[in-house]
């Protein structure tokens, strides 16, 4: 099985040490009710992160506001080297198509077939229809659903949906990737597959993410497992090993409470992040 | 304290209405721009022009069939107290062509497709596949909402031209069949009384009404909130704001037409 997705060679390349994403100071409302409070981090070329919180708290706000789907009312936002707080929407689409981003629900088309979903960005840059299909293929086949090619979202279950839409986010290879609840809903079988198939993209392509989950195990799982090439599947780190890239944070009440490694965070002494891991 | 409590919601829906008005405005703008400028999605000009116009078609003959008949019916009854049943023709053709034909069109279409834009891309909003798309890179409005404006300018001068031509035909029917007039009097009444000026009154309107319906929709679809519900409530606001704005413009505009061309009159 082929791990290898096709590169986006018409990207510009972000200098090696920059932050892919950088919010300095962001604080949101929406009328009165405030979503987000300064909130400050950065996310390093290579380095995931998961972002932890209970539902309502704001981890998807959050992860708009860093692909400029939502502007914040303060601070600043960089995304792959650019300023995007106050960018035109007619800039940012450009920046976007650099990034990927799986929504809670898939967010599939469902008036499109699952090629024409996984090959959007693809088809409204008029690319040869014979190198949609391969790297349709190609995607599918990373995700594991080759035979859904001519399939409508409709006909697959909420666990294909999600995957078929990290397929659709990872065929331009993207420079960041932002999933939003992935396994929000699933069964356990189905959100290990998920997790497996975030843990293959950040070993094969070493691709900066932040994946917002309120679910410990799937948080646990990104730190405690690597992907085998050989195996063609996701295997425990040795025992006391973790993933020295993968990195969290913690919302309270649209603040950032908690932003360390996978032992801070088992360590740490706040209340509201020993409530949440009890 | 009850006073200044209810000038205090005045002020706030004041406040909503301007903030709407204005968000109209730029979207409105906006998307039309968008059509002067690359990348233009043609094949979805070409799916809306399809679904809006020759989905339309049997509701714009009926319609039109039904009202042109309506009018020689009633026309036939006053005409008559003045010996003057003759020019039914012209009677129906005028009306027809200057004001039911586009006004009529315009409403019906508005009941159908502005609100079949505003449900289907109120879907769009609710299951985040508008974000979707704006994380792939591709801007919801030139994509969706564009190819939905200019297919219904273009599709409903079309769909008027049959309307016109279906009242016209339905008032013949009436005359002939009910009435049990001369048809060759009527058509040649209808013709011979037509000038330019009203012809140009009735195909400039529904640029203007295409326009409204489309737009509206696209408008509302695209300020959905609160799921499923939310949906509804965009749908309905779509067909009830886009109809009155339509008979609306038509006062506004058969003024500004008539001032043109005087001999319309």
């Amino acid at each position: 099985m082929s791990t290898t997705l096709p590169t986006n060679s018409s990207q510009e390349t972000l200098p090696a040490q920059a932050p892919v994403v950088a919010f300095q100071h962001v604080s949101i409302a929406f009328e009165e009710n405030v979503v987000l409070e300064d909130i400050s981090f950065s996310i390093a070329p290579g380095e995931t992160r998961v972002l932890l919180g209970p539902a309502g708290v704001g981890k998807s706000v959050l992860l708009k506001i860093a692909l400029g789907l939502l502007k914040p009312d303060l601070g600043a936002v960089t995304l792959l080297g650019n300023s995007i707080a106050r960018m035109p929407e007619q800039q940012l689409f450009a920046l976007r198509a650099r990034s990927g981003m799986v929504f809670q629900e898939g967010a599939l088309f469902d008036s499109l077939t699952v090629r024409d979903n996984v090959a959007y960005q693809l088809i409204q840059e008029r690319v040869p229809d014979e190198e949609i299909d391969a790297r349709v293929h190609e995607s599918l086949r990373f995700v594991g659903l080759e035979q859904t090619f001519s399939q409508y979202p409709s006909s697959l279950s909420g666990g294909m949906r999600r995957r078929v839409a990290i397929a659709r986010a990872l065929i331009r290879q993207p420079e960041l990737i932002l999933y939003d609840s992935p396994t929000g809903g699933l069964d356990p079988v189905t959100s290990t597959q998920i997790i497996s198939l975030l843990v293959k993209q950040r070993d094969v392509h070493r691709t900066p993410s932040i994946m917002v989950t309120h679910r410990l195990q799937d948080a646990f799982a990104l730190s405690t497992n690597r992907w085998d090439a050989e195996q063609e599947q996701m295997v425990p780190l040795p025992k006391g090993e973790i993933d020295p890239n993968t990195t969290y944070m913690m919302l309270e009440d649209g603040r950032l409470i908690f932003d360390g490694s996978l032992l801070e965070l088992l360590n740490s002494t706040d209340p509201f992040v020993r409530d949440f891991l009890a | 304290m009850a006073g200044l409590m209810a000038f205090d919601r005045i002020d706030i829906t004041a406040k909503k209405i301007v903030l709407t008005v204005q968000d109209y405005s730029v979207f409105a703008w906006r998307a039309m721009g968008n059509f002067f400028r690359p990348p233009i999605y043609w094949s979805d000009f070409l799916l809306q022009s399809d679904i809006i116009g020759v989905g339309s078609l049997s509701i714009v003959m009926l319609s039109g069939l039904s009202t042109g008949g309506v009018l020689a019916l009633q026309s036939a009854s006053t005409l008559a107290a003045f010996g003057a049943t003759a020019i039914t023709g012209q009677f129906v053709s005028l009306t027809m062509i200057r004001e039911l034909g586009p006004v009529l069109t315009g409403v019906m279409v508005s009941g159908r497709n502005a609100s079949s834009m505003a449900s289907e891309l109120g879907s769009m909003v609710v299951t985040e596949q508008i974000d979707a798309m704006r994380a792939l890179g591709v801007d919801p409005l030139r994509k969706l909402v564009t190819p939905r404006i200019f297919a219904s300018v273009f599709m409903l001068f079309f769909l008027t031209i049959v309307a016109d031509a279906s009242g016209i035909l339905g008032g013949a029917a009436v005359t002939v069949f009910m009435n049990h007039q001369n048809g060759t009097q009527y058509f040649s009444q209808a013709y011979e009384h037509l000038r330019y000026p009203d012809i140009v009154q009735g195909l400039v309107k529904p640029l203007f009404f295409g326009y409204i319906l489309s737009s509206i929709g696209c408008f509302y679809g695209l300020r959905t909130t609160g799921g499923t519900q939310g949906v509804g409530r965009s749908t309905i606001q779509a067909v009830v704001v886009s109809s009155v704005l339509i008979i609306f413009v038509d006062f506004m505009l058969t003024q500004v037409l008539l001032a043109l061309f005087p001999y319309a009159l």
